[in-house]
């Protein structure tokens, strides 16, 4: 250990729990975040030349402090695919620049050990005026290679990046689809030990990003540490080994990744109750702020309309919710998702997709909504989240319930897949 | 594609990167070579596309210093006689203009460096003063290609070579490490003040008719002695007089001779380790907090 290794490791601040392998033994961690903060300054004014600041010099600097990242701590094992979650402003990114040593830190320890490639706000900071291969050697250059190892990455690169015809185009003259490739490309191809990915999902079209992910697989199998934030929990669940959930900076939960998504829902749906606690009494009297509607059950049901709990694979069935109306409201959203056991997501929807306005609702009022669907999925187990939102884009939740209602799917043919929807083949010889 | 570890390996401990309060992105880095590696590549690309970017790279940057040299020796030398009986006056001209531009574009051009650079700067670990480093590199790239210029222009109007100009290596690298001390500072105070890149340009005019480029200590010397004195204080002024008497004709005096004493020589260049330090400091403690404050 060098003498500045020693130096973090005396700090007496607690530490997060460190990850444990089967025999109990610490692998050793590949990014160790101790109770961490970074603050910005605001300042109410700002000065931005020598002139204001020399005629103004007993002018208030006030500032306010935006507390970004509050207190963090978290061990990143080594091989891990660790991912960190929260909603926008929660922190992630300014942790994540960090740790890429992009940003000082206020207060705290960080101790990052390997050589580390990050792929931040969709770019590793290329110069337009220059071409691609310029761009791409800078840049692994940058990365921590030699310029002997940048030139054998090179066409790895480049391959990857599926630019070959494009090499000695100015990027100027990319489109922004080639230049996010080229990015993440580099970033994903200069062999480092640690890669910090920040919203990767942005990335090309479907097929690129399929891409992505086979390369994330093998980057893991090839014990690479990746960290990676998102606000995508699907691939949080898909990819990561565990995953942080971050709100006001600080850390709300680390763990298992299907746990934090369930918090993360949680966290943006519960909005509306949070804000009964913050603001108990109004000064103008008015009744406190309470959520406009509540889902109060949700199950499956035939078309009989009778509630079941187990259905044949090929009849047809309801999804259903009962809301409760708190406020009147104007053509609110409903939305259905149906998880299988594992946790994917295999259908979802909403009244503004399929429906269209939904009415008006009275204050008082119940409602039950029905969602008739063909079952075609195979047998398994699924669970039903209801969700109800504020017309709009869907995205101003009111209520929403995890998991609520199950349905046991029997019969049918087991295929692998999880539905199985009527088909038919033709074998013709040509 | 591969999926062996080239490079790899078992994590080397020189490979750890440590952050706390006081630690953080830093100025220069722990490794040397992938410092100087980096500023040398930066400095490459960035020649590169001034010279290769239009058909004729070279003649356009060689084009602005001789045209100001062309200006300047009509209007002083022609007009104004101010060459008179200065020996070798035109080559005195244009290398002083030569090594004046070399200290205004490394300086100018670092004013806004770390503004141009802000997607590297807010997107990758890498040592800050790389960045000033290659632009001073860069002009000094330039001022090697100017050289070629300035030893035929030098030959033909019949000056001889001799073994002092070897001092000229000397010279410039005073010049640059003035330059690069001032570009550290300038561009750091740029991120905080905008208002750095006028106030730059008038200090510069001022620079410029306060050394001796146009006029000579040659000329001063007969009549205002005192404020020669004073005036070769100035790193420029001494610098630029020397290059006078080192390259360009002996009779024209050195520096050391119009200041007084070789003693006295440690005062421009007490300046010039001064204009470093602080610019090196500075540059230091700003250094981790660029990329939030750009």
């Amino acid at each position: 250990m060098t003498t500045s290794t020693e130096r973090l490791e005396r700090r007496s601040e607690p530490v997060a729990s460190q990850p444990e392998d089967k025999s109990g033994q610490r692998r050793p961690s590949a990014v160790s975040v101790a109770n961490v903060s970074k603050a910005f300054q605001l300042p109410h004014q700002q000065y931005h030349t020598l002139k204001e600041r020399t005629l103004h010099p007993f002018r208030s600097r006030t500032f306010d402090v935006l507390q970004a990242v509050d207190h963090v701590s978290c061990e990143i094992e080594e091989g891990e695919f660790f991912g960190i979650v929260g909603r926008n402003g929660s922190g992630k990114s300014t942790l994540l620049k960090c740790i890429a040593g992009i940003y000082g830190i206020d207060a705290g320890g960080l101790r990052v050990r390997g050589r580390l490639s990050p792929f931040i706000e969709l770019g590793v900071g290329f110069n337009t005026d220059l071409t691609a291969r310029d761009n791409v050697m800078i840049n692994a250059i940058m990365l921590g290679l030699t310029r002997r190892q940048a030139r054998e990455r090179f066409d790895a690169i480049i391959e990857f990046a599926e630019l070959k015809e494009f090499l000695d185009l100015k990027l100027k003259n990319y489109s922004s689809g080639m230049h996010v490739r080229l990015a993440f490309a580099v970033a994903i191809q200069v062999d480092a030990e640690i890669l910090l990915i920040d919203e990767v999902l942005a990335v090309g079209d479907a097929a690129f990003q399929q891409k992505c992910f086979d390369e994330f697989h093998r980057l893991k199998k090839a014990g690479r540490t990746i960290v990676f934030v998102t606000h995508d929990m699907s691939s949080v669940q898909r990819f990561c080994d565990r995953a942080m959930l971050l709100d006001k900076g600080r850390m709300v939960e680390l763990g298992d990744p299907a746990m934090i998504a369930r918090r993360y829902n949680e966290l943006n749906f519960g909005r509306a109750v949070h804000q009964v606690d913050e603001e108990p009494d109004r000064p103008d009297g008015s009744r406190p702020n309470i959520r406009e509607a509540d889902i109060v059950d949700a199950w499956f049901e035939d078309v009989a309309g009778e509630r079941i709990a187990s259905v044949a694979h090929g009849d047809p069935c309801c999804a259903c919710m009962e809301v409760h109306f708190n406020e009147a409201l104007i053509d609110p959203i409903f939305g259905v998702t149906l998880r299988n056991e594992v946790g994917h997501t295999v259908f979802a929807t909403t009244t503004a997709l399929d429906h269209g306005p939904t009415g008006d609702f009275r204050a008082g009022e119940n409602t039950i909504v029905r969602m008739r669907f063909e079952n075609w999925l195979t047998a398994s187990r699924y669970n039903l989240t209801p969700s109800i939102a504020l017309n709009g884009r869907g995205d101003n939740a009111i209520d929403l319930r995890e998991d609520v209602a199950t349905l046991v799917v029997h019969g049918g043919h087991f295929t692998g897949g999880v539905a199985n929807f009527p088909h038919g083949f033709e074998v013709e010889h040509t | 594609m591969s999926t062996t570890d080239t490079f790899g390996g078992p994590l080397k401990e020189e490979g750890v990167y440590i952050a706390d309060r006081g630690h953080g992105p830093s100025a220069m880095g722990d490794d040397l070579h992938r410092f100087f590696n980096l500023t040398l590549t930066l400095a490459t690309t960035e020649f590169k596309l001034r010279y290769f970017g239009s058909v004729l790279g070279y003649f356009w940057s060689l084009m602005k210093p001789v045209l100001f040299f062309g200006v300047l020796y009509v209007v002083w030398s022609v007009v104004f006689k101010l060459g008179k009986g200065v020996p070798h006056y035109p080559a005195y001209l244009l290398t002083a203009v030569m090594l004046w531009t070399f200290f205004v574009e490394a300086t100018s051009n670092s004013v806004q460096c770390l503004l141009a650079r802000e997607g590297l700067l807010r997107k990758m670990r890498f040592p800050r003063m790389v960045i000033p480093l290659s632009v001073a590199l860069v002009a000094l790239f330039n001022l090697g290609m100017n050289f070629i210029a300035v030893f035929v222009f030098a030959v033909a109007s019949g000056v001889t070579p001799r073994a002092s100009w070897l001092e000229l290596p000397l010279l410039i690298a005073l010049l640059a490490t003035l330059a690069v001390g001032t570009g550290m500072l300038l561009s750091v105070l740029y991120v905080r003040f905008r208002d750095i890149q006028p106030i730059w340009e008038i200090v510069s005019q001022i620079l410029f008719y306060g050394s001796p480029v146009i006029w000579t200590a040659y000329v001063l010397a007969k009549e205002h002695l005192h404020l020669l004195r004073f005036a070769m204080c100035s790193p420029i002024a001494a610098i630029l007089t020397q290059m006078g008497h080192a390259f360009v004709d002996p009779s024209l005096g050195s520096a050391s001779d119009y200041i007084g004493g070789a003693a006295r020589l440690l005062i421009p260049l007490a300046i010039i380790a001064l204009v470093f330090g602080i610019g090196l400091w500075f540059f230091n403690r700003e250094a981790p907090r660029i990329a939030e404050n750009i």
